[in-house]
């Protein structure tokens, strides 16, 4: 009972949200009303007994991508009202895809009812491990060897960005910590005694 | 942390210490002076060095570990005879290729300390794959391999076409990596595993049967996706303009390391978990052996870039090195095995040769730049004379005996045709290798090559026409160990 409560709620509340991402004018308000979507979603995830995804999604989603998008729509000058202008244009195809998804989607049901053993059960519960130690065994236990791999490539991809794009550029300032401890009043600071009435 | 949950390391030591000894070459390079380009060259020199010592170190650590079959990280990674055999070529023609780039990148404004750190992390990608026993570690290896190759193609930044066949070569590279990993996924899907051992269980108790379409499907997309890396035809069209556009010493490198790697991998994916399934991959094998060798022969004739025409060698290289896969068995693979190690020789020696054609201090590297080099440079001629003679396979020059274990194996097999195109190819290669003879000989001298050369150069090209020419006298500890390394991998 109280489960379907809940779930209904975040859902509710994820698609009203989403509703509101696409259709406010603010873009700041746009963005704020995605993290309540991905908050949403992520009680979802708790619900389905996924924690470590419901983490994930909060912590990648929100922490770091809602972010981004908050940065960008506030440091950049888009004309919103300009994108908007020819909007309906889009209608049509728009409206196409989305009749295309849900034929799709109707597809995917019907074969469900046609064929219910292909109605996979949920992945069995395991007793007493939960789901991030199970990705961890995974991940750190079973291929740490693929886990460092990756984490080399990764680390070569960015050592090849620098050799190929980086350059020493002449004539920037660059804050030298040594050199500013170093400087003394009296190099940089001289007293000028002005007479009242002259100016210097 | 408890050390009995750590897993059995021993196998995986000389890729770890290879991977650590790249980490502290990039660290030792990272705290150098910057801005001092002087102190940035010292350093790529002193980077270059310490690389070339740790592949050495590695070297040793590879033989010394032995011939027994071992697993580790849960059946992701294994090394045998087979290993050992692939790994000592690669590290070899590595440390060789290092050795011969001397200053060719401080000449030509791009001596940094990268380069050395990048080709240690490249051949730490490459014994990875070679050591590969599950699908997935052979992606994670083929990726640490192929990442620092597409910059290493293109660390001569500030030239266009250096920048054009970096970028070539990551696309088709990337290009190839969707194939391979779309393969794998449709043979996971279909057969329910990535283990190589489980992959060969599967298919032994098929029992003569077809495996499923699906399965043959994904084993045809590995099976493109490690031709781009081999560049076998048709998937060769990047080979020459990356061949052409990437700095020499870096050609030379990936003339034989990546090929010998990923020939390696090939040859183990494709006897290990597909062995069983041999007829339904031997057709796709030899017509890419064919037209791979075809394409080498003719592609080659009109050639005036001497790099361009060791790319159109090389496709025609690999096309003979298949020729033994195709056959799929015992010899063939060891035919196979003994070509690449002569492949690697001699290829090394005819870069170095490139590597020596300077004029003004500035590398050359049109075939007209040797005209009558012969009656300026007598010793260097009649060095890059048997080079030639060898890679056509004129006997008694080891090229000879590469051609000659591989076609002996296919006419064993009964696979006559491979062995006659093999012979007629090697005729028409033949005469564009003896071109450059008669261009360096009998052509009128047009304005000298420099008379100073790079000592280790000149070592790489003397050492490498010795061996060229004295491989006849004793060509039984290669041909043992190839016919060891070859049992080794039916066996495993």
């Amino acid at each position: 009972m109280i489960q379907a409560l809940a779930f209904y709620m975040f859902a509710l509340t994820a698609v009203l949200s989403a509703l509101l991402v696409v259709s406010v004018r603010n873009p700041v308000h746009s963005v704020l009303f995605l993290i309540l979507a991905f908050f949403n979603a992520a009680g979802l995830f708790v619900l389905a007994g996924a924690e470590f995804l419901a983490m994930i999604l909060v912590v990648v989603y929100v922490g770091a991508v809602a972010v981004l998008f908050m940065f960008v729509v506030m440091m950049l000058d888009i004309d919103f009202v300009v994108l908007r202008q020819g909007f309906m244009n889009y209608l049509p195809l728009g409206a196409l895809v989305g009749i295309v998804m849900l034929v799709e989607l109707a597809v995917v049901l019907a074969g469900w009812r046609a064929a219910p053993y292909a109605r996979f059960p949920a992945a069995p519960t395991p007793g007493d491990i939960n789901n991030t130690q199970a990705i961890g065994e995974v991940l750190y236990t079973h291929y740490a060897y693929l886990f460092q791999a990756a984490g080399m490539i990764l680390l070569v991809a960015m050592v090849g960005a620098i050799v190929l794009t980086h350059r020493e550029r002449t004539g920037v300032r660059r804050q030298d910590i040594a050199e500013q401890i170093a400087r003394r009043p009296a190099d940089t600071v001289e007293l000028k005694k002005v007479e009242s009435g002259k100016g210097i | 942390m408890p050390l009995g949950n750590l897993p059995y390391l021993t196998p995986a030591l000389p890729e770890i210490l290879l991977a650590l000894g790249g980490l502290a070459l990039l660290m030792y390079g990272v705290f150098q002076k910057a801005g001092d380009s002087a102190a940035e060259v010292l350093a790529a020199r002193r980077t270059g060095w310490a690389a070339i010592a740790t592949l050495l170190v590695v070297l040793v650590v590879v033989v010394a570990l032995g011939k027994d079959r071992a697993l580790t990280f849960g059946g992701l990674f294994v090394i045998d005879e087979f290993t050992r055999f692939t790994k000592v070529l690669v590290l070899a023609g590595a440390a060789t290729a290092l050795l011969m780039s001397g200053d060719f990148l401080a000449r030509h404004g791009a001596g940094r300390f990268e380069y050395p750190v990048l080709l240690v992390f490249a051949v730490t990608g490459m014994m990875m794959m070679l050591s590969a026993n599950d699908l997935m570690s052979l992606y994670v290896g083929l990726e640490m391999q192929s990442l620092p190759l597409y910059v290493m193609a293109t660390f001569q930044r500030d030239d266009s076409r250096a920048t054009e066949a970096g970028l070539k070569y990551f696309v088709l590279g990337a290009l190839a990596s969707g194939m391979l990993l779309y393969g794998s996924s449709l043979v996971y899907g279909f057969a329910g595993s990535t283990d190589f051992e489980a992959l060969a269980e599967l298919f032994r108790h098929l029992g003569g049967e077809a495996p499923q379409i699906g399965v043959v499907f994904g084993m045809v997309f590995i099976l493109a996706g490690l031709a781009f890396k081999i560049s076998a035809v048709p998937f060769h069209m990047w080979a020459p303009d990356v061949y052409e556009g990437a700095p020499t010493p870096v050609t030379a490198f990936f003339s034989v390391a990546p090929k010998i790697a990923a020939l390696g991998l090939f040859v183990r994916l494709m006897m290990g978990p597909f062995g069983e399934i041999a007829p339904h991959w031997q057709q796709v094998v030899a017509l890419i052996a064919v037209a791979s060798m075809v394409v080498g022969a003719f592609g080659a004739i009109n050639q005036n870039n001497i790099k361009r025409l060791m790319a159109y060698s090389s496709i025609g290289h690999v096309g003979y090195a298949l020729v033994g896969l195709a056959v799929a068995d015992a010899n063939g693979i060891r035919g196979m095995l003994v070509y690449l190690a002569i492949y690697l020789v001699m290829n090394l020696g005819t870069f170095a040769c490139i590597l020596a054609m300077r004029r003004g201090g500035r590398n050359v590297e049109s075939i007209s730049d040797l005209a009558g080099v012969a009656r300026t440079h007598p010793l260097f001629a009649a060095a890059l004379g048997l080079l030639m003679f060898s890679m056509a396979g004129i006997p008694p020059l080891a090229g000879f005996f590469g051609k000659l274990y591989v076609f002996l194996a296919a006419v064993e097999a009964k696979m006559f045709v491979l062995a006659a195109v093999g012979l007629l190819t090697s005729v028409i290669a033949a005469f564009y290798y003896i071109r450059i003879i008669r261009v360096a000989y009998f052509d009128e001298p047009g304005e000298a090559l420099d008379r100073t050369l790079n000592p280790e150069v000149t070592w790489v090209i003397w050492a490498t026409s010795a061996i060229v020419v004295l491989f006849f006298l004793g060509p039984g500890p290669v041909l043992k160990a190839a016919a060891a390394a070859a049992k080794a991998l039916l066996a495993g």
